[in-house]
């Protein structure tokens, strides 16, 4: 039997007379990829917020490898082993591409072990060129490959990337289905994404949410051919 | 990573070792001495702030402290050695309560600026206020805003009247300098102290790596306080008095302008603004034409419009471009604009 390693039982986040999260029930085993789409304001990201520890549920429980770990700050929930990429690329700015991996790695490894696992990421996002320059002048889609190596280096066995094809390239949307391809080897991955396209090229099985809660979860072409879905996720005419 | 180590240790010798001996030939060794004692509290919130992010409006409350801990303990103990481990200690332990409860707090800038200005000014009222009999603490009585007097000051560890001072306490002051320079050089370049560079930069992203920011942010605050404490101590043996004035707003107020003018994100920076404004204000203190707030106020006015980075990175920057490639390129840092300043 696979190991689940990501599971949440009766989910429920309120923010005022808003439940932006209805009663979730979401399980993932080891090493699957699992994309999460719906229409805006369906309660993906404050979903993917509570797994992360960046906001507490109001109902419910999260479990990862069987443990609780509802209520965790996002640092307790990293140090398990999960890498977690928001929506808004979150790096450093004034430091280089190097030193922003190697800030991940160190978490994990000594300093010297944390310098080859930098080098050796950086080596395989073909970052090799622009490893010295601060993260700062970078374009959009290099800071989102850096952010990936931040996220890979410490090898995850959970991996939570929030939108990681927003506002990139058709070419660097290929490269970073490339990367997530590669980290699926090792640890399970969930995206949550808006992007069509990118679904189809990457996904198996999708949790569509709808409303805070979860409206249906299959293999992506059923999915994408079922009525209700088109009906909520493309408008009522599709 | 720029110059090893080692290179790094190297310079800092020669140049202070210059500086040690060039500068009292030109000032005086006792206006020298405070300008080291200063140049150690610029020092103190030049690492919690430029390296650390953590904007501090009372770090004038840890170099009171350091400075009442030590004429405190001076008095009951009459031996200074201890009375200066204390005062490292006292402001260290407090900035680590204090720091615990804004860190984990989860305050923002705005709110961990109001409650560090807060705290100083209640240390500046509580000490102000204990000028009655009462307020004693051992045989040493706080004196409200008289201050303390006639503790014992820097002896000869072990040997209470082998006392230092004159020529031979300016040295001790730089040594002690040249020491907590070298410390923090070290920190910043341990695992430490670079990852307290990343909290600066992105809180959130450290947070989600698996660092526990607060813990860390809680560690850096109290050792900018001992820095400071220790500075604290020695200006209580130079002035032989330690007054409330120690708390005061202006004296905090000071501390930031220092590091503004110096250049925030570097470490010689906030000792060379802390010695340069703290001695320009001596020079402007011996004539009574201008106010010296005003060409205070009217020198950061001018860096924060013309050199928005501080003196020593622009000097620097501006030595990389006459010399060209043949010198190390210094790391350009892309600071924060600082806030309220």
């Amino acid at each position: 039997m696979v190991e689940t390693v990501l599971e949440t039982s009766g989910l429920t986040m309120r923010f005022g007379g808003v439940t932006a999260s209805d009663n979730v029930n979401f399980k993932l085993k080891a090493r699957e990829l699992r994309c999460l789409i719906g229409p805006n304001g369906a309660g993906k990201s404050t979903f993917f917020k509570c797994v992360t520890g960046l906001l507490t549920p109001t109902e419910g429980h999260v479990y990862m490898r069987g443990q609780e770990v509802t209520g965790w700050q996002p640092h307790q929930i990293a140090s398990l082993g999960v890498g977690i990429k928001t929506q808004t690329p979150n790096v450093m700015d004034a430091l280089s591409v190097h030193e922003n991996i190697w800030l991940a790695a160190r978490r994990f490894y000594n300093v010297v072990e944390a310098r080859e696992r930098a080098d050796s990421i950086i080596d395989r996002l073909a970052l090799g060129a622009i490893a010295r320059t601060q993260l700062g002048q970078l374009a959009h889609g290099e800071r989102q490959r850096v952010e990936l190596g931040i996220v890979a280096v410490a090898d995850p066995w959970l991996v939570l990337l929030d939108e990681p094809a927003a506002g990139m390239s058709a070419q660097d949307v290929d490269r970073m289905t490339e990367i997530i391809h590669e980290l699926t080897r090792f640890a399970a991955v969930v995206i949550v994404e808006h992007d069509m396209q990118f679904i189809r090229s990457i996904a198996q099985t999708v949790t569509v949410f709808h409303q805070g809660a979860v409206l249906m979860e299959d293999h992506v072409e059923r999915v994408m051919s079922d009525p209700q879905v088109r009906a909520v996720y493309l408008g009522k005419k599709a | 990573m720029g110059r090893s180590a080692s290179q790094d240790v190297m310079i800092t010798l020669v140049v202070s070792a210059m500086l040690i001996w060039l500068l009292p030939l030109m000032i005086s060794t006792y206006t020298l001495t405070v300008l080291v004692i200063y140049g150690m509290l610029g020092l103190s919130l030049g690492l919690i702030w430029g390296f650390g992010g953590i904007l501090c409006f009372g770090q004038a409350a840890f170099f009171g402290l350091g400075a009442y801990t030590y004429a405190i303990a001076a008095i009951n103990i009459g031996e200074s050695t201890l009375p200066m481990i204390l005062a490292v200690l006292v402001p260290a332990v407090f900035a680590a309560l204090l720091g615990a409860m804004m860190f984990y707090g989860r305050l923002t800038d705005v709110y961990l600026g109001v409650i560090t200005l807060v705290v100083t000014l209640i240390l500046f009222k509580f000490v102000n206020s204990t000028a009655g009999p009462q307020y004693v603490i051992g045989n040493a009585r706080l004196g409200g805003f008289n201050g303390i007097p006639g503790f014992q000051t820097l002896n000869v560890p072990g040997d209470p009247g082998a006392y230092i001072w004159g020529d031979p306490y300016f040295y001790v002051c730089a040594i002690a300098l040249v020491i907590v320079f070298l410390l923090v050089t070290w920190l910043l370049r341990s695992s430490f102290g670079r990852i307290a560079v990343g909290i600066r930069e992105n809180e959130v992203r450290m947070g989600l790596m698996g660092y526990d920011v607060a813990a860390r942010k809680t560690v850096l605050f109290a050792i900018g306080a001992a820095i400071a404490g220790l500075a604290g101590a020695l200006f209580a043996n130079w002035g032989e008095i330690v007054t409330p004035n120690l708390f005061s707003l202006g004296q905090s107020a000071e501390i930031i302008i220092w590091c503004i003018v110096g250049g925030l994100g570097t470490r010689f920076g906030p000792i060379v603004g802390a010695a340069g404004l703290a001695y320009l204000k001596f020079m402007l203190g011996q004539q009574s034409m201008i106010d010296n707030t005003l060409v205070m106020g009217l020198i950061l006015v001018l860096f924060v419009l013309f050199l928005p980075r501080g003196l020593v990175p622009a000097v620097a920057s501006l030595l990389n471009s006459i010399f060209g490639r043949t010198k190390r390129k210094p790391r350009p840092r892309r600071m924060r604009r600082a806030r309220h300043g």
